[in-house]
């Protein structure tokens, strides 16, 4: 049976379609869940929060989006022991949200960085990077203004100390706190990450590494109780 | 009633627009400047005339959305 995603969009959301994409290429049935819907079609195996500048980044990047009705669902889905994904934006509406530690900040250099980012798969325990080797590098693109990753050093060691960093950067690009990229929550199965593995889900994309990604994501099967 | 939030961001976190007010600051001529740091400031109108009962909400306000608690401090003012 092939995996059933939801994608979220939000007024804002600019890597919405490119997600879908993604997973359908890798044999998802996707559905697109409008922010203002109160609930997920049932029987979903991912919920994916998608990149882009929902509600214009107002007030705090994801912090609007993190408060619509679509995310209660999402919420009380990631509570039930559903699996969710979260890029860029997507990330940042998920720390919003609360399912996610810690806070994503100004990127310390104050630019916008747009490039591929070479990453290092930081643990291979999670539903997300369990195809691939522990320490190998990949590389996705990044394009973030707010990706400086931080958390008080209580949750920093939590992180470390329980494997739920998921990747780190090569060479780091924003100030991240121990060049963090992406983050695993407790039960493993919600994961924030800035870089965009959609964004390299295609040759003519000019890297290919998301495509092993979004092979690994199509393995899920559905949580019990959903 | 108005209700002024003044967020700032708590004291340890690194604010990286501050640094580089104070740089451009420093590159302008004025000596002498120490940390800089960045905030915003919300105004609020509201309902009702009892001015307690206004601060709680918008202290509700600033816990469920202004403010992003892991970062950030709040101060209410209420006129």
């Amino acid at each position: 049976m092939s995996l059933r995603a939801g994608v979220i969009v939000f007024p804002g959301s600019n890597c919405d379609r490119d997600l879908a994409v993604a997973l359908r290429g890798a044999g998802a049935d996707v559905t697109m869940i409008w922010h203002k819907d109160s609930s997920l079609p049932s029987g979903l195996d991912l919920v994916a929060v998608p990149g882009g500048f929902s509600f214009g980044d107002y007030l705090r990047c994801g912090a609007i989006a993190a408060r619509s009705p679509v995310m209660r669902a999402v919420s009380d889905f990631a509570h039930a022991g559903g699996h969710v994904l979260g890029v860029c934006n997507g990330f940042q509406v998920l720390i919003e949200a609360g399912l996610l530690p810690g806070a994503l900040m100004r990127n310390a250099g104050l630019r916008f960085v747009c490039a591929p980012a070479a990453l290092e798969v930081a643990t291979t325990d999670s539903p997300f990077t369990r195809d691939f080797r522990k320490g190998e590098t990949v590389t996705f693109p990044i394009a973030h203004h707010d990706g400086n990753y931080i958390a008080d050093p209580t949750t920093l060691a939590r992180l470390e100390g329980d494997d739920r960093v998921a990747f780190r950067y090569a060479v780091n690009p924003n100030g991240s706190a121990d060049s963090i990229a992406g983050i695993l929550s407790a039960n493993r199965r919600v994961l924030g990450l800035m870089p965009h593995p959609e964004r390299a889900a295609d040759p003519a994309h000019g890297g290919t590494d998301g495509i092993r990604f979004f092979a690994g994501l199509a393995a899920l099967t559905a949580p019990a109780g959903a | 009633m108005k209700a002024r939030v003044h967020v700032t961001l708590k004291p340890g976190v690194l604010d990286p627009q501050g640094e580089a007010v104070r740089h451009a600051l420093g590159s302008l001529g004025f000596d002498g400047v120490g940390e800089v740091r960045i905030g915003k400031v919300i105004e609020v109108e509201l309902d009702g005339a009892d001015p307690a009962a206004a601060e709680g909400r918008v202290r509700e306000m600033c816990e469920k959305l202004l403010a992003n608690t892991v970062i950030e401090n709040y101060a209410v003012e209420i006129s």
